[in-house]
């Protein structure tokens, strides 16, 4: 123990703190408290003010420390900002590949660093465009792949040996993996150098997104062979992005979004240790998405106790040894949830906080939501604004000067020593449950969610919650921003794609190749070189879900509320 | 005679769109204001609600998008009723509806559109108000 005071000093705080109170008391015995209650947007109550007598027992050695040093709480590289700033990613992905593509070159001709891919809801949930299935919904939110045609379109002149690429996919993630590297392989590049995301996390959408497709158990299984995969033949590559960012869009607290996505991280690891692979060999590979909400210093305190508790839970509880198996790297999106339709431009002042908040956080990359992002996918001119916003932090404000800002705050500290505690006693009760897959059966997350976000809008609805333009300063007037709007016609230009590939693909090996799929997941065998193979051979996106919905049959929705 | 039983309302999730906060907000809302609720899961083609919001006898259909997919399944929806002949069912919707989205919308059937930022208390006094047992 190496307490940061000295103890003599509590007895000078605790009298000039009581005084303090006093005083106050008596200020506010005339003219209360603008608030009968003051609280975070996760409705945690917070104090008049925080003083050397919260952090009392604050170890400076063990709890809070140095950047890159265990825990991590100050940042997971000694150097942070002070060697490079945050990669800024910005997520797109409208109409065609075609479409896509072009902002892509727009957004790396800005100085953007790496690319994000939003696909749109066929894609994400494993339907081709002809599906009925996906009627209307065609390039809507994000690009529409169908085959490895839509994905070497998508990636058309982008040197994809140099920048990472992140995928924002789930239950067909180790298939759009799968068409990333045939790209790369078929323009001669090695998978081995390859670097990028794909988010692959389903647990998260069970619990929160929603977008599932195969029961819990065998999407689990589908994402342990990735991690397997990647481990082995693909080193640069982040085979999970373990994401609370859904989790907190869903509703929930600061601190159920903290615990419900660590707890998730156990769960793979789990699996993966289960697989009998080493934790030192994949765990480096593991990375974290988290939202970054409105209560500015309580998103600090969550993304500082993430680090430590997940140090912690790497070290002590799956005793890993390599240092990097015990870093927390994270992407932040700001909370797109927070966003609102009236009054949208103040969005961008919103989106501003939300940004600053992750980077005194120590985010790893991020991206920063368009204020038109509550209306539709961005326009040109709003992503842009929305990537300056990242630009003029980084290096007009000068808060990346200096490493872990607010670290030694009385205020900060408490929080994150808080959050730490609260969370761990949520994935305390998770492992009592059986671990998250058990959890998720019973609806537990699902419902705790559920609670919150129902107590949040019933907050905002009364008034004790302020949405400013919302249900506080509320103009008439109609403030008009332009929207993107989606071709209607591109569903059908995608259509006839399909039709001609099917005719001028050859078809026996299409078949044979989604048979080598079909045994590899009925039986143990890993199904990432199937999938290679069957992609290489213009196999479509669906053809192949459609395999895993026959061999592990399809999730449907508990529809609890 | 049905009318002095209690309204039943249907929330409803069209589409492959997973976005079901405000949905199963709504349903909480519409159960707490005294109505009888039946909340459709997610990942719903318009002929599967139709065909259990029949099944259910309901009063309102309300729909909720928020992935860009309501310029086809909302009018879709209203469409197919009228061919099962249950008109009479009133049909709302909620979610990201771009301004110059509503009026084809309500052209198209759909009675009322409610976007991000109303007041639960508002929509259900709207649902009282327009919605009686059928």
């Amino acid at each position: 123990m190496s307490s940061v005071f000295d103890p003599k000093v509590f007895e000078d705080v605790e009298e000039g703190h009581k005084k303090w109170e006093k005083k106050l008391d008596k200020i506010f015995s005339s003219k209360p408290e603008r608030l009968e209650r003051f609280s975070t947007v996760s409705d945690r109550e917070i104090n008049r003010i925080y003083t050397p007598e919260d952090v009392r027992d604050a170890d400076f050695a063990n709890d809070i420390g140095f950047p890159g040093e265990y825990p991590f709480t100050r940042g997971v590289q000694p150097s942070m900002y002070r060697g490079r700033f945050w990669t800024m990613r910005m997520f797109a992905g409208l109409g065609s590949a075609k479409d896509t593509n072009k902002r892509f070159h727009l957004l790396v001709n800005q100085g953007q660093t790496g690319l994000s891919t939003a696909f749109d809801m066929p894609t994400l949930m494993g339907y081709d465009t002809d599906s009925p299935k996906a009627r209307g919904e065609c390039g809507k939110c994000g690009v529409a792949i169908d085959s490895l045609k839509d994905m070497e379109d998508l990636f058309e002149g982008l040197p994809i040996d140099r920048i990472t690429t992140s995928m924002t996919i789930n239950p067909a993630a180790s298939i759009l993996w799968a068409m990333y590297i045939a790209v790369a392989e078929k323009r001669g590049i090695d998978k081995k150098i390859i670097g990028g995301t794909i988010q692959n996390d389903m647990l998260k959408e069970f619990i929160a997104q929603k977008t599932f497709m195969c029961p819990p158990v065998p999407s689990v299984r589908i994402i342990t062979d990735t991690v397997e995969f990647g481990t082995k033949e693909v080193p640069r590559w982040n085979t999970i992005s373990i994401s609370g960012y859904h989790i907190r869009e869903a509703g929930s607290t600061a601190v159920q979004e903290l615990a419900f996505t660590l707890a998730d991280g156990i769960a793979y690891t789990q699996e993966a240790i289960g697989r009998g692979l080493n934790v030192d060999d994949f765990a480096p590979r593991f990375s974290f998405f988290f939202n970054s909400h409105l209560d500015f210093f309580e998103e600090v305190a969550k993304f500082r106790a993430a680090r430590r508790i997940w140090a912690r839970v790497m070290k002590e509880r799956f005793k890993a040894k390599d240092p990097r198996s015990w870093w927390l790297r994270f992407h932040t999106q700001t909370a797109g949830c927070s966003l609102t339709a009236q009054q949208p431009y103040n969005n961008v002042v919103r989106t501003a906080l939300q940004a600053l908040a992750a980077v005194m956080g120590g985010t790893q990359s991020l991206h920063t939501n368009s204020l038109d992002e509550v209306l539709a996918i961005p326009t040109e001119e709003a992503a842009t604004i929305a990537l300056r916003t990242q630009q003029i932090i980084a290096e007009e404000s000068g808060v990346a000067n200096t490493i872990d800002p607010l670290g030694g705050s009385y205020f900060v500290e408490t929080l994150t020593n808080q959050m730490e505690e609260e969370a761990l006693d949520i994935i305390q009760k998770i492992d009592d449950m059986g671990g998250m897959l058990a959890a998720i059966e019973r609806n537990y997350p699902q419902q705790e969610i559920a609670d919150s976000a129902y107590h949040y809008q019933r907050q905002i609805d009364e008034k004790e919650k302020t949405v400013v333009g919302v249900n506080k300063y509320v103009t008439d007037e109609d403030i008009p921003v332009e929207v993107l709007e989606i071709d209607e016609e591109l569903e059908n230009l995608q259509i006839e794609k399909i039709n001609r590939l099917k005719n001028e693909r050859d078809n026996k090996l299409v078949k044979e190749s989604l048979e080598k799929i079909g045994d590899a997941c009925a039986g143990t065998l890993n199904v990432m070189e199937p999938l290679i193979e069957a992609v290489k051979n213009y196999a479509t996106l669906q053809e192949i879900c459609d395999v895993y919905r026959q061999v592990y049959g399809e999730y449907r929705d508990p529809g609890i509320y | 005679m049905g009318n002095n039983r209690r309204v039943r309302v249907m929330v409803a999730k069209p589409g492959l769109d997973g976005h079901d906060r405000g949905a199963r907000i709504i349903a909480r809302a519409y159960r707490d204001a005294g109505f009888e609720v039946v909340y459709s899961g997610l990942h719903q083609t318009p002929e599967e609600i139709v065909e259990a919001a029949i099944q259910e006898d309901v009063d309102m259909i309300g729909l909720s998008s928020l992935a860009g997919a309501h310029k086809y399944l909302f009018p879709r929806t209203v469409e197919l009723l009228r061919e099962k002949s249950a008109e009479d069912i009133v049909v709302c919707g909620g979610g990201i509806i771009p301004e110059d989205d509503i009026p084809p919308l309500k052209e198209a059937g759909i009675k009322e559109i409610f976007t991000p930022g109303t007041a639960l208390d508002d929509i259900v006094k709207w649902v009282k108000e327009n919605v009686k047992p059928r």
